[in-house]
């Protein structure tokens, strides 16, 4: 995968704004908005993962919808293989659905418990192709095989299947239509901690041999290190870093990606124990009334006047390094006015910091 | 710790079964085990491994039918609560064994005030007045780090956020001052910042109170960073235990290796792939004749279908006190180690 060479973004997305409004009283007067997710804006290179992780409530998984439009965006633009798909038609997004595909959290909920598998895995063939029975049929199996579940089991339903089989069957359906762009939005969150490597090496597996492109969202901040080339850190509906995976991991910028990563329980006594924490006070603000300024300048350790003032944007401090905080003012001139034409990340640096890591 | 000492709980071949229309499931197969004071013990496994069942059985909090603990011994400070009455064990509950659920949405009473949950118990079984169990209810919401803790007794949960309920039902379960806390997954439904707060105020009341606690999670990464001794099970079964640095630093059963394996580290060395633990967890049915990881485990022999594999010391030290496993195969000397090696 690393040696494939880097082409331009296949997905933009930029000030994304997904507004959810408030209706209150009698008369259900439109009151206020649930700012979900409040300017955002990444790149996803063809053929890489990019991680997006935050807490829950943190709008990672309203970012993964919006960009497949299940959502009507409030502003912003999400280009996906050259086409806006914020301001399509209804036809013309029906088209271009077959290249962007979602895997879900729940495979309990996201299955109808009362179609079949192959009924699950055509059904996308049915909507977008004119093929014939046999030819569906075809594809059905090769797309089973493709994912580990055996033929014999494809007029079963879902409930015969245990959640990764079920999370597999989910994959498959995903795929049906040849999809470039995958939304992998939780796909391990509901299994056991010894199914979630079969599910994460398969998902690695099919990446490989179709060239796809994922934007991974998880919570668990170990699997993330291990399947994304990228990482975007979102906190209260915007994104705080967006760094190469193993610049972050060794040495997160943003404050909250630094009280993020310490936060994570490290499975070694000798480590966990020596390990200084950075324990954040409080609880996450509401997104329907986020701070003034900086949405983390309630329970930043690192706050000062400016961050209660103005909203930091997201610049570029280091090379594919991009962070929204004011405490990277002051290097960030340097840095933003060589690599200001480079897209968010810029692939010769993501290559060099991974290859780094890889060796190890 | 202090291992000479007498335990505070002390499990003996616990049984527990479920009947069901499709025949009897063993849920928990003599499991046995034992609660030093001031001792945190992890329980660690996977959904259906047993370990929540274990510890509602011990306290009588699955109904039967269908549910049957059939065979063992529970000794709280030498009382076996198994054989005691109905109504006594309602004391024990709670007044010596606090509990704190996975889900403190669930387990909170939505039509409630926090402060009428927590005082509950305080007049049930500490027979305080109203008056003074509103005091104790604002001390211990205090004591586990709610600011402005007199007026938050009048707030209903859903006006608290998962973390601070989950502060509450630890603040219900230590309001009788118990001997022993049970926190079955108290973590799991937090985000991590969260959960790292609550982690952090377990260990402060530790220092403060000095109580025992069986922590059940599936998380080995919290496991390592406030146990004392772990206990991994599944199946229904324990099948190893060992104090938490010699569990990983040198994990004996095939499935603890296999565990330690799987979870991408967040430090040092990243995989190109990682290790899997092929095929599914057992479906627990009739008692087993066999070891319950067999299908599943590198290192099955012909001797893992035939018999059970008995818990056996590790260590010099007799089972259930040091290092044991219950497990046919020994690696061989190369093979002890970090599994990872």
């Amino acid at each position: 995968m690393l040696d494939m060479p880097y082409r331009k973004p296949l997905v933009q997305v930029r000030d994304l704004k997904m507004y959810f409004p408030i209706h209150t009283g009698l008369l259900r007067r439109h009151t206020g908005n649930v700012k979900a997710v409040d300017g955002v804006s990444f790149d996803i290179v063809e053929g890489e993962t990019l991680g997006l992780v935050g807490e829950s409530g943190c709008g990672k998984s309203t970012v993964g919808r919006a960009l497949l439009r299940l959502y009507e965006l409030t502003s912003g633009s999400v280009t996906i293989g050259g086409t806006d798909i914020a301001t399509l038609g209804p036809e013309a997004l029906r088209i271009a659905r077959p290249q962007m595909q979602m895997v879900f959290q729940d495979p309990q909920a996201s299955l109808n418990p009362r179609m079949t598998l192959s009924a699950i895995i055509g059904e996308p063939l049915d909507e977008h192709t004119d093929w014939g029975r046999e030819k569906k049929q075809d594809r059905v199996f090769e797309l089973m095989d493709s994912v580990g579940l055996n033929r014999r089991f494809a007029n079963r339903y879902p409930h015969e299947f245990s959640g990764g089989q079920r999370q597999r069957i989910g994959i498959a359906r995903a795929l049906a239509l040849k999809p470039r762009f995958i939304v992998c939005d939780e796909p391990i969150a509901a299994l056991d901690v010894s199914i979630q490597a079969q599910v994460v090496n398969l998902l690695e597996d099919l990446q490989d041999q179709m060239g796809l492109t994922y934007l991974f969202i998880s919570h668990d901040l170990s699997m993330v290190r291990h399947i994304a080339d990228r990482v975007a850190v979102m906190y209260l509906g915007r994104i705080a870093e967006v760094s190469p995976r193993d610049a972050l991991y060794a040495r997160p910028l943003h404050p909250y990606a630094e009280a993020l990563l310490s936060a994570v329980p490290e499975p070694d006594p000798a480590l966990a124990r020596n390990r200084q924490r950075i324990i954040l006070q409080g609880d996450v603000p509401s997104p329907a009334n986020p701070p003034k300024g900086c949405n983390f300048s309630t329970r930043c350790p690192r706050v000062f006047g400016l961050c209660r003032e103005i909203k930091p944007e997201l610049q570029q401090v280091e090379p594919g390094r991009f962070v929204a905080c004011h405490l990277f003012n002051d290097t960030n001139a340097a840095g933003s006015t060589g690599a200001s034409a480079s897209p968010i990340g810029a692939p010769e640096a993501i290559k060099e910091h991974n290859q780094q890591g890889e060796t190890l | 710790m202090a291992d000479g000492a007498a335990p505070v709980l002390d499990v003996r071949d616990l049984k527990t079964v479920f009947r069901t229309r499709s025949g009897e499931v063993h849920a928990v197969n003599s499991v046995s085990f034992h609660l030093n004071p001031g001792e945190l013990l992890g329980v660690v496994g996977e959904s259906g491994s047993g370990k929540s069942v274990t510890m509602m059985s011990l306290i009588g909090l699955l109904p039967s039918p269908p549910a049957d603990v059939r065979a063992g011994e529970v000794l709280l400070n030498g009382v076996d609560i198994l054989k005691i009455p109905a109504d006594a064990l309602r004391d024990v509950r709670g007044a010596k064994i606090g509990f704190v659920f996975q889900d403190p949405m669930t387990s909170l009473n939505p039509v409630f005030t926090v402060g009428n949950q927590i005082m509950e118990p305080l007049t049930r079984h500490m027979g305080l007045s109203n008056a003074q169990a509103k005091v104790r209810a604002a001390e211990l919401l205090e004591l586990v780090g709610i600011p402005d803790a007199a007026s938050r007794l009048k707030a209903y949960p859903h006006q608290f956020s998962g973390g601070m309920r989950q502060r509450v039902m630890i603040a219900i379960a230590l309001a009788c001052d118990p001997d022993v806390l049970i926190a079955d997954e108290p973590t799991t439904a937090l985000d991590v910042t969260i959960q790292a707060q609550i982690l952090e105020l377990v260990k402060e009341l530790r220092r403060k109170l000095g109580m025992a606690i069986v922590w059940i999670t599936h998380d080995l990464g919290v496991i390592a960073g406030i146990a004392d001794r772990v206990m991994v099970m599944y199946g229904g079964q324990v099948v190893e235990q060992a104090p938490v640095a010699d569990l990983f630093a040198n994990p004996r059963h095939p499935y603890t290796r296999a565990l330690l394996k799987t979870i991408p580290s967040l430090t040092g060395g990243r995989e190109a792939r990682l290790q899997v633990i092929s095929g599914q967890p057992p479906i627990l049915g009739a008692a087993p004749t066999a070891c319950p990881f067999r299908a599943r485990c590198a290192h099955a022999m012909d001797v893992c279908e035939r018999e059970n594999p008995a818990r056996r010391p590790v260590d010099a030290k007799p089972v259930g006190r040091g290092h044991d496993v219950a497990c046919h195969w020994t690696p061989s000397p190369d093979e002890v180690g970090r599994a990872h090696a």
